[in-house]
């Protein structure tokens, strides 16, 4: 569905050489959303998040912001603002000349721009120490900072390259809440690159995962998650088993897995996880292949099972899942 | 224990001040205490006096001769640093491939195989009234008559200085300017920079220990140099370096000590001011 507000790639793609690393995507997001660009790395999704930026060139098709083809322009230009991953602060410069540069570039008065940077620091928690430099914070508070540098410029778009990566995973959990807080206060689109799938799950309201240079998969979280279109996708979202079931792939997911008395299939366990609420029981089944069943704990010390030892795993045939080739 | 553990703090660092105070400290300290001494045409006194400090600092000669010292310093570092600060923009920043890059910068280094007074009189023939440069110019009929100030001139002197000690200004600068992270230029990008504006907002200011390391090289060069002055001013003109030179040719050792002993202080003044303004201790 196009709104007035859509950032739509079209038939982007980008080579290096021989090799492409964004082939061919189309695709519409959606204004005031939160989407995260989801995949391993080399799959292309932080060539096209610099493609928006404007931080790489083009090599075929455009990009649409706004009703405005904003490939050719220079990156200031586009309504688009890019926060680094590893923040890309100017060391030189304190806290508030950072969050200023943008209106410094363009010859605003230092007053107001001191003014401005003040209220974007406030909006981040941070105007207390507005007068350090980016070596004197830690990685968290400089987060903050880049995050209110690339705000000033008041973007359509805001692009994250892999934003909570230098993070600890405490502070992680944090920041990504208030990453989520501050794009619905702002009401302008978001689009995060990662490599976690949990984060995305977390945070988007749009997954879009990617592989070898294409879009694999996109939707809401739920539903990517839920109904994994291909293999790929079931394995890299994770908590899914991937098996050959009557000759088709099937997916069912790990918690839909049970240790059963009869029925079901043989198999053999191979390793067994405690999880804290749950047990992550890994089994070799006739055939050959893998499967990982979630049990609750609760249920699976009743009846311990050690690695080595011979079981029957079942699951309701309705919930496997067929994959696309 | 402990006591032990000291000794060999002391006995790690035993050589190298042996080595500093026999070599830098105790030289140092005698020039000092000459420049107090008293000499005759044919006599050296060991006697306390501040003769020879009268003399300097009296003699208007003293002040002509430091003004061109600082003259040619400052012409040499200001185009030793326009020149050092774009060669090292160009490797850093526009060379893509890390192997260019070292090939081109081993380029810079080969005027340095061969020794500084045979690269400065391999300009001799090039600049002299029949030489090379004069030969193209007339045949070119841009000039008439050979140019009489290409050689034994300020500029054949500053020309040598500047083509003997850019690498000092490129090597310190090329190294500062290969820490920069490539993100903040595209920060810079982002943020609406120009190109002027990303090199005077982003490139020069995180440059300038580079910028200060060969500023304090080539000043201390310049400074303390008399050979190129005299080769390449053919004996025309004089810098400090050459006062003491000629006063150590006429064995007048207390002032020529003298001597050495203010430049040394107005050297050390200037680097201290400098130090001032830029910490490059981060650097090194």
């Amino acid at each position: 569905m196009r709104t007035q507000g859509d950032l739509e790639l079209v038939h982007l793609t980008k080579r290096y050489g021989d090799t492409v690393a964004v082939d061919d995507i189309s695709h519409i997001f959606a204004p005031a959303s939160y989407v995260c660009l989801l995949g391993p790395s080399g799959c292309g999704k932080s060539s096209t998040l610099r493609m928006i930026a404007g931080h790489e060139t083009v090599s075929s098709g455009g990009i649409v912001l706004h009703g405005m083809e904003i490939s050719d322009l220079p990156p200031a230009q586009r309504g688009t603002a890019m926060m680094f991953q590893n923040y890309a602060l100017f060391p030189h410069l304190n806290v508030r000349d950072n969050v200023a540069f943008s209106l410094r570039m363009k010859g605003v008065d230092k007053a107001t721009r001191h003014k401005k940077a003040m209220a974007l620091l406030d909006l981040v928690d941070m105007a207390h120490l507005a007068d350090r430099l980016p070596a004197q914070l830690s990685g968290g508070q400089q987060q903050r900072v880049a995050l209110a540098r690339a705000l000033i410029t008041e973007p359509r778009v805001l692009l994250l390259d892999e934003p909570l990566s230098a993070l600890d995973p405490f502070l992680r959990i944090r920041m990504r809440a208030e990453l989520k807080r501050l794009q619905r206060e702002l009401g302008i689109t978001f689009i995060h690159v990662t490599h976690g799938q949990d984060e995305a799950l977390a945070l988007a309201d749009e997954c879009v995962v990617m592989n070898r240079a294409v879009i694999e998969q996109a939707g809401p979280p739920r539903e990517v998650w839920g109904a994994p279109r291909t293999e790929f996708v079931a394995r890299f979202m994770g908590g899914h088993n991937v098996l050959d079931w009557h000759g088709a792939r099937v997916a069912i997911r790990s918690d839909e897995v049970r240790i059963v008395a009869s029925g079901g299939v043989a198999a053999t366990a191979r390793a067994v996880e405690y999880q804290g609420d749950r047990v992550a029981l890994t089994a070799k089944i006739e055939g050959g292949e893998e499967i990982t069943a979630l049990v609750s704990d609760a249920a699976f010390f009743a009846q311990p099972i050690n690695p080595g030892e011979a079981l029957r795993l079942g699951w309701d045939e309705g919930r496997l899942h067929r994959l696309e080739a | 224990m402990a006591v032990s553990r000291n000794l060999q703090g002391w006995l790690l660092a035993a050589p190298l001040t042996a080595v500093l105070a026999g070599f830098l400290v105790l030289p140092i300290l005698t020039i000092f205490i000459v420049s107090f001494w008293q000499a005759t045409e044919f006599s050296i006194i060991p006697a306390f006096s501040l003769e020879n400090y009268q003399f300097l600092l009296t003699s208007p000669v003293t002040y002509q001769v430091f003004f061109k010292t600082f003259v040619y310093a400052a012409l040499v570092w200001g185009l030793t640093l326009a020149i050092g600060f774009t060669v090292a923009y160009y490797l850093a920043f526009h060379i893509r491939s890390e192997a260019t890059r070292m090939v081109l910068f081993l380029l810079c280094t080969i005027p340095f195989l061969t020794s500084n007074i045979i690269r400065m009189i391999s300009w001799i023939p090039f600049l002299g009234r029949n030489g090379l440069a004069n030969q193209a110019l007339m045949s070119l009929g841009i000039v008439d008559a050979p140019v009489e100030w290409l050689l034994y001139s300020d500029f054949s002197v500053v020309l040598a200085f500047v083509h003997l000690n850019t690498l000092f200004m490129i090597t310190p600068i090329f190294n500062t300017m290969m820490r920069i992270d490539r993100s903040l230029v595209e920060a810079a990008r982002d943020n609406g920079a120009s190109g002027w504006q990303i090199l005077t907002h982003v490139i020069i200011p995180l440059s300038k220990p580079g910028i200060m390391i060969g500023t304090i090289f080539v000043l201390a060069l310049v400074m303390g140099d008399f050979i190129t002055v005299r080769f390449m001013s053919g004996s025309q003109s004089a810098n400090v370096g050459r006062l003491i030179s000629n006063d150590i040719a006429l064995l007048q050792y207390p002032s020529a000590s003298a001597t050495s002993i203010v430049l040394l202080a107005v050297v050390l003044l200037i680097i201290g001011a400098l130090m001032r303004f830029v910490n490059i201790r981060k650097e090194l």
